[in-house]
């Protein structure tokens, strides 16, 4: 009977031939380690972003007037939706906190290599819509923080000479975050923003498995077949690494919840507390800080405070803001060196990558604090460190010794 | 394709014409879809004028009122606060006010009609925040202020000062002065902010 079924839905639709492509069949490389748990973990926390924002859109009210009231009626009145929310709001930053890892591990496998760039790029363009999805996610709960970050990084278009301050206006739809704001970012974030993201997470998929999966070793499993054609250092998808990622997935899960049960606003760094205040237009809050998955290139932001060459010091602080995210676009080409994984490189790029994400994490920290004295300092050093790592690349990973790489993957 | 006797030229003619045409089409379909976006008739007609009575307003104080949806300050200075002006023109970015970040009938050192009552859109030059006003000199723990600070405006998001004239100072990211709006006074206490001394000046 179910066979029968199967056989029916094949000669309609290319049911089999799909399961065995991406599943069954998809040879992945035996090596994988504890860093490959993060894509599946990526659509997991995809998942759970679009199924408790179906719900939450059931109470949510997108309204100045209303928006701040819903959003307590939902966490106090509405049945079981504190839990929605929170697992909503907690359920960001975790989603950002998979991507920076998911991010590293390309960093230092060398995912980003040929053949992969368009697996990367496709990846960096999910990023970049992740990050305005949770922007405009942002300003929905109408709070104090929502407001005054909404109107400082709208405020960064009105930076562009000539056209910002009409880009701007045409973003706010009005002279200042408004009603007509709110409005038009709900509808961006739950209709606009969320059907670009599957989009792309369809084509991040495609292309990945039209190229295969790097691996720790950073080499290339398709080049060593046997008599059928299956790579020797491969095996399927399925079993193997579905079993593996629901491993994965419920070490999340139970983290997950953990911080949802016992500390959803994860002491101000998930849910800031000025956001428990309703937008307040004539009162900006003490420190406006977004939330920390943007504080690293916020710091960047404010890290410049001098003009230079006819331009003033706030052009260059969007114009410095909007270069560290398009550098990472730039990394399959500015990476030159001959081995792809981090096990077969030489100190150079070891120090870089460390650097990096040391400063990474410490301007992270630094948006978070006042930008004065010793802060601001610390943070204009950080981020000429952050730049050094992507625009030295093409020399330091050329310079670099490397190691002789193996012909079939090790296992460590 | 099979091209037996197909002219090619003509055929990517055809169809380079029929994709320009297509193109020509899909922009002007953008342009209401855009242009919906912009700020409507509603948005447009609320910037109305706004009458403030300043007569309670004592020496020092300051009050802060909505125009435009945006802050609008009233400070009345005191004689100590309108001296720091000139001390400390060198490290003001632009003390003589030469960008028109205010009407010309403001455009002198204390920046207002009065001397003493300073009127001043409340938003930071930089990215829009609402600065903090930190009038009285000295150091303050809380926002950051060394013991130097002669009083003004401190922005806490980025870090940006400003004098008690709303002037920017230099080494910080804000690049001009805050905005004086339009604004003209109907009695002694009584300012219309949104509308200049001529009549029908917005």
């Amino acid at each position: 009977m179910m066979a029968k079924l199967v056989d029916w839905i094949d000669d309609r639709f290319p049911l089999i031939k799909a399961w065995e492509e991406h599943l069954a069949k998809y040879y992945a490389p035996k090596n994988f380690n504890f860093w490959y748990f993060f894509g599946s973990l990526a659509l997991l926390a995809l998942v759970i972003q679009i199924v408790t924002g179906i719900f939450l859109t059931m109470h949510y009210k997108p309204d100045v007037e209303t928006a701040f009231a819903s959003v307590e009626y939902i966490m106090r009145d509405v049945p079981w939706g504190w839990l929605m929310r929170y697992m909503h709001s907690t359920g960001s930053s975790l989603f950002f906190v998979v991507i920076y890892l998911h991010m590293f591990r390309g960093l230092l496998y060398g995912s980003h290599r040929e053949p992969r760039e368009l697996v990367w790029l496709l990846g960096m363009l999910l990023y970049v819509t992740l990050m305005a999805e949770a922007f405009m996610g942002y300003l929905l709960p109408w709070g104090n923080m929502s407001y005054w970050g909404a109107q400082v990084i709208i405020s960064l278009f009105g930076a562009i000479p000539w056209v910002g301050e009409g880009l701007a206006e045409w973003i706010r739809g009005d002279f200042v975050v408004s009603d007509a704001t709110l409005n038009r970012f709900f509808s961006f974030h739950v209709i606009a923003l969320p059907i670009l993201l599957l989009g792309l997470v369809f084509l991040h998929i495609v292309a990945l498995h039209k190229v295969g999966s790097n691996n720790p070793d950073g080499i290339e499993i398709k080049d060593n077949k046997d008599e059928n054609g299956i790579p020797r250092d491969g095996i399927p998808f399925h079993p193997y690494y579905t079993v593996k990622d629901i491993m994965g997935a419920v070490a999340f899960l139970i983290i997950f919840f953990g911080i949802i049960f016992f500390a959803p606003e994860f002491g101000g760094w998930f849910l800031e507390k000025d956001n428990f205040v309703p937008a307040n237009i004539l009162s900006t809050p003490e420190d406006i800080v977004p939330l920390w998955y943007f504080t690293p290139f916020y710091s960047i932001l404010r890290a410049i405070t001098y003009p230079l060459f006819g331009v003033d010091a706030k052009l260059w602080g969007v114009i410095a803001m909007g270069l560290s995210i398009v550098m990472f676009f730039l990394l399959p080409w500015l990476d030159r060196s001959p081995v792809k994984s981090i096990r077969y490189r030489g100190p150079l790029f070891k120090i870089a990558l460390t650097l990096f994400a040391i400063s990474f994490v410490v301007l992270g920290y630094l948006g978070t604090q006042k930008p004065q004295g010793l802060n601001l300092l610390i943070a204009q050093v950080c981020s000429v460190l952050y730049f050094a790592f992507f625009l030295l690349m093409p020399w330091y990973s050329k310079w670099d010794t490397t190691k002789p790489v193996p012909d079939r993957v090790t296992a460590k | 394709m099979i091209d037996d006797g197909v002219d090619l030229k003509r055929r990517r003619l055809l169809t380079g014409v029929t994709t320009g045409v297509g193109l020509v089409g899909a922009v002007a379909a953008a342009v209401p879809f855009v242009a919906s976006m912009t700020p409507s008739a509603r948005a447009r007609a609320a910037g109305a004028p706004v009458e403030v009575d300043i007569s309670k307003l004592e020496q020092g104080q300051m009050l802060t009122v909505e125009w435009r949806g945006k802050p609008v300050w009233i400070l009345n200075r005191t004689t100590s606060m309108l001296d720091t002006l000139g001390a400390i023109d060198s490290i003001l970015s632009d003390p003589n006010s030469d960008v028109p970040q205010q009407p010309e009938y403001a455009r002198n050192e204390h920046r207002s009609v009065k001397t003493d009552v300073l009127v001043l859109i409340g938003i930071c030059t930089h990215l829009g925040c609402s600065p903090k006003a930190a009038l009285a000199g000295g150091a303050d723990a809380v926002l950051g202020l060394e013991a130097d600070w002669p009083g003004g405006f401190f922005c806490p998001c980025h870090g940006s000062k400003f004098d008690l004239a709303g002037r920017v100072y230099k080494g910080v990211p804000a690049p001009t002065n805050m905005v004086v709006p339009p604004y003209h006074y109907l009695s002694d206490s009584r300012i219309v902010i949104g509308l200049g001394p001529e009549e029908g000046e917005a």
